[in-house]
């Protein structure tokens, strides 16, 4: 019964969805006034179904209802509770129902939040939610149901890869969708605003938050993938530049440029066509990603639920969505002027230098990426790999780190160099500073040597803003620029140092010998076998201990699954400040020793951490923004009751 | 996303438990003596694909397949040969895919006229917003 | 600079232009999947100077001098914990059958492993040479087990089979060693 409840509440949802269109469409052309009122209901109505359906999929992967398809070929009775729970968004059907449910439940929170923008606006903007929703209800109803019945029921699940059976994993597809769909209400108020051409300061602070909330939730599920193919990969590497690496990138780098570019045109009214433009590639970002994923167009040799039926789906849907998005684009913004002027030297236009260099970016990403697709169509293989997309991207971070530096320090309009260049002289130093330290080192590549060098100098500048200011009258969003600024030098070290100061021992080792790397002593104690709950693993007994200091335990791992067969390798990581020891326990050579590999990368956490602190910066500003708003409107209603008691 | 997580698995993994294959190559799983040429070497392996897995570098690849191709660049680089004749000896067997740095060919040059082109329309963009004296 | 101009009109249209490239691109991708084996670029080419030792006691090892005494050889690179190269067995023991001369090159390989498998599987080989670490698998441009190379007379390589040799594939096989003879 309670396949069928979802699979009717998701129908319902699809027919309001179509509804919601129509009243918009008829409402907008003046052919139904009357329809504009049932616009924000429906579209609230539509977002609590889609939810009710996706409860619906949950109490069946919880309750393990092998009469249910998708149940039977990914769960497990036996699996623990949180599995059964992440089991069920973590397929193709259900991360597809996921989807439409926080697109329905982002429309829903528009419809009944948002008062700020013109009625037709909303309309349109509703209207646009609603037309990129169908596509996607239609693509789960009729290739894609999550509630398909099994009969006869199997007599027990297929169980989820015991590979997926990580916290992380399990919590790391939910993070990213939520900001790949996040995004598509920035594409419907972009849509809505180049329909009613009302591109203004209250578009773009309607929009922000969404932008923000995304943006926050893309880094976070960025990071998280980035850590977990870090430690369980076991070769210490923590970005491959690997096509779908690449996929969740894309929509990243589009959301902040996108946020800045949102700014200058909440304060300052300029960059309009630009900023609807970036709202619309933010969210074709998100699916031209989750196209590439699911298709398996670049990565097929991975085959996970790939499907040619389901790519040519996807692509339909992205032909008609983007496509009839930058064709309005095309048709409407040459009567969206820019806006207000400013200067070279100004706030607004340090952030149009930001938006530049992140959208060549971007092409390069996405140009990189595809590339051995087109080498496939002239009938060649080629690879593209980090020593492309290092240096190529390098090119424009350079540049734009540089005027990150500057940037926040500019006022609005118009500044002069030398009002603020006296400021800039301790991050200049700084950066003198780091670079001659590295010098006296030996084997640092340029690219590492650059990193460190800006990431001295923009640690100082990115805290700057904060001078002078009384800090509890500074504005929440200030303090978040602040924080996300400071993080892209926090994130940048750890890359650099990583990059440039790693040591790599491999060695074989009887029980009882040590070995050293970098500053660690590892001894190799003994190995023993172990069993998990649905694995045995060989562990190594190793004490470390760092420059001859306590010694700690730390037990890497080499599992063998038996459901189905695999061996994965679990790293031991030892975590200090100043960086991590990695270790793996290979193979037994002939001879009985071990194999392990070590590394000790100094200051490689800060990669994370720097994630971590761009994001609580993204929350900050979110939370100064929302704060006030409320405030605002708090304010006008009471002026407006005063009015109202007065007028009495 | 979790697609990427559990194909890198995949790829990195999937030896069937029946195999007794093993990389016997000498320098499969260790390094070079001098470092600077371990240095040169491990740069070079970071930059070629492993055949086996089509998604990871030889560096981060346990397929017997991967760990030859880690004797095969150590032991070159030992006998003193330039990393970059080590690429071009296995792009001659295996074409451009084996390496992860694109060769300027006829083939590969929009790889690079592309950012060529993007910063040039950087520029333009930028010198036709704040062009003639900066404004105003 | 004019603060209140409109972007121009060929810019506007430029994300759709960029976009539909982006459809024709994948369109075409998803119609013509490319092959995902990587083939050896060495075809035309000739056989790289290589000396295998024996695989098994008692049989030679498999030097590449052989390859130039004027007559076509297949070589195949085979393993005895591949599986599919068990399944090609058959085709290549009629493919000795057939007169065809066939080199092994087992990779990775141990001689007691070899032994039981070529007493489970037959052994079609004239001589099998032991690439334990895989440099002569490398050497030749091979990616994966099993591939099977054509060599004619003069010790160029002609053709490359990547995978196992299914049943229906022994003629193409057959007609492309007698090519190489020619």
């Amino acid at each position: 019964m309670i396949a069928e409840f979802g699979l009717a509440a998701l129908w319902l949802a699809a027919a309001l969805a179509a509804l919601q269109l129509l009243a918009g469409v008829l409402a907008l052309t003046g052919r139904g006034e009357a329809l504009a009122g049932i616009v924000r209901p429906v579209a609230v109505m539509q977002g609590l179904l889609a939810l009710a359906a996706f409860f619906a999929l949950i109490l069946l992967f919880i309750g393990t209802d092998l009469s249910v398809k998708l149940v039977a070929m990914n769960s497990h009775s036996a699996k623990p509770f949180i599995y059964k729970l992440a089991g069920s968004w973590g397929n193709h059907e259900g991360s597809m129902l996921l989807w439409v449910t926080v697109m329905g439940l982002a429309g829903a929170f528009v419809a009944f939040v948002e008062r700020r923008l013109p009625e037709p606006t909303m309309l349109a903007t509703l209207a646009g939610q609603a037309f990129v929703s169908i596509g996607f209800y239609a693509f789960l109803l009729m290739s894609s149901n999550p509630f398909e019945r099994l009969d006869p029921a199997a007599p027990e699940g297929n169980g989820l890869n015991p590979l997926l059976q990580d916290i992380g994993l399990a919590f790391h597809p939910p993070t990213l969708y939520l900001g790949y769909v996040g995004l598509s209400v920035a594409f419907s108020f972009a849509i809505g605003a180049l329909i009613t051409r009302q591109v203004g300061p209250a578009f773009a602070k309607a929009m922000r938050p969404w932008v923000l909330g995304a943006w926050i939730f893309l880094t976070l599920g960025i990071a998280a993938g980035s850590y977990w193919a870090y430690y369980e990969l076991g070769w210490g590497g923590w970005w491959f530049w690997d096509p779908v690496e690449n996929a969740s990138l894309m929509p990243w780098l589009a959301a902040t440029a996108l946020l800045h570019s949102c700014g200058v045109l909440a304060a300052r009214n300029a960059l309009r066509a630009w900023t609807v433009m970036l709202g619309v590639v933010a969210f074709s970002m998100s699916m031209v990603g989750t196209f590439l994923v699911r298709s398996g167009i670049l990565t097929s040799v991975h085959a996970f639920a790939v499907d040619p039926e389901r790519g040519s789906f996807i692509l339909a849907l992205l032909a008609i969505n983007i496509g009839g998005a930058l064709t309005l684009f095309a048709l409407r913004a040459g009567t969206v002027t820019e806006g207000k002027r400013f200067a070279v030297v100004s706030r607004e236009g340090a952030l149009v230098v930001n938006n530049v260099m992140l959208s060549a970016i971007l092409g390069i990403v996405l140009f990189g990426t595809l590339y051995p697709l087109v080498a496939e169509a002239m009938g060649a293989k080629v690879s593209v790999g980090p020593p492309y997309f290092n240096p190529m991207g390098a090119i424009f971070l350079v540049p734009m780190l540089l005027v990150l530096m500057v940037g926040p320090l500019l006022r609005w309009r118009r500044d002069s160099f030398s009002r603020v260049g006296k400021r800039l002289i301790l991050p200049a130093v700084l950066a003198v500073l780091a670079a001659g330290v590295l010098a006296g080192w030996s084997g640092i590549g340029v690219l590492p040597f650059i990193g460190i060098v800006l990431a001295a100098g923009l640690a100082i500048a990115s805290l700057l803003p904060l001078r002078e200011r009384n800090f509890r009258r500074t504005p929440l969003s200030v303090w978040g620029m602040v924080a996300a600024h400071f993080g892209v030098a926090v994130a940048l070290f750890g890359m650099a140092s990583e990059s440039a100061f790693s040591v790599e021992k491999l060695v074989a080792v009887r029980a009882g010998e040590a070995t050293e790397v970098g500053p660690w002593q590892v001894k190799l104690v003994n190995v023993e076998p172990v069993a998990g709950p649905n694995w045995t693993a060989l562990e190594g007994v190793l004490s470390a201990s760092y420059q001859g200091g306590d010694e700690t335990r730390i037990r890497p791992q080499a599992r063998s699954f038996w459901t189905p067969p695999q061996q994965t390798t679990e790293s031991a990581l030892l975590t200090r400040w100043n960086g991590q020891l990695y270790v793996v326990l290979g193979g037994e050579a002939d001879d009985g020793r071990w194999q392990l590999r070590l590394w000790w990368k100094p200051f490689v956490t800060l990669i994370w951490y720097g994630g971590i602190l761009i994001a609580l910066g993204g929350l900050l500003a979110l939370i100064g923004r929302v704060a006030s708003d409320v405030r605002r409107i708090v304010a006008r209603e009471k002026i407006a009751d005063r009015r109202e008691s007065q007028g009495r | 996303m979790k697609h990427f997580l559990f194909l890198m698995l995949v790829a990195a993994f999937s030896l069937p438990l029946v195999a007794q294959e093993q990389s016997t190559a000498p320098y499969a799983y260790r390094q070079l003596d001098d470092p600077a040429q371990e240095e040169q070497a491990q740069d070079l392996m970071e930059s070629l694909r492993c055949l086996q897995c089509q998604g990871q570098s030889i560096a981060d690849s346990d397929a017997p397949i991967a760990g030859s191709m880690r004797s095969l660049v150590r032991e070159r680089v030992a006998k003193g040969e330039e990393p970059e004749a080590i690429r071009e000896w296995l792009v001659e067997r295996y074409g451009d895919y084996v390496s992860y740095a694109p060769r300027l060919t006829s083939l590969t040059w929009p790889l690079f006229a592309v950012p060529l082109l993007f910063a040039a329309l950087a520029f333009l963009l930028l010198r036709r917003r704040f062009g003639r004296g900066g404004g105003q | 600079m004019s603060g209140e101009r409109k972007p121009a009109g060929w810019a506007l249209w430029l994300p759709l232009m960029i976009f539909g490239a982006f459809v024709v691109l994948v369109t075409l991708g998803l119609l013509r999947p490319a092959p995902r084996d990587v083939a050896s670029t060495l075809i035309g080419k000739p056989m790289p100077s290589f000396a295998l030792p024996p695989a098994m006691p008692g049989r030679p090892g498999l030097d590449s001098s052989v390859f130039t005494d004027g007559n076509p050889r297949l070589v195949n690179i085979f393993a005895s914990w591949c599986i599919p190269c068990r399944v090609e067995a058959p085709q290549l023991a009629a493919l000795a059958n057939a007169g065809v001369p066939i080199e092994g090159i087992s990779v990775r390989d141990s001689t007691r492993d070899l032994g039981i498998f070529l007493k489970q599987n037959g052994d079609p080989f004239e001589r099998i040479g032991a690439d334990d670490d895989g440099q002569v698998q490398l050497a030749l441009g091979s990616s994966g087990v099993p591939e099977t190379y054509i060599v004619d007379g003069k010790g160029i390589i002609r053709y490359q089979h990547i995978g196992e040799i299914r049943a229906e594939q022994v003629p193409v096989i057959l007609s492309e060693f007698r090519e190489a003879g020619e």
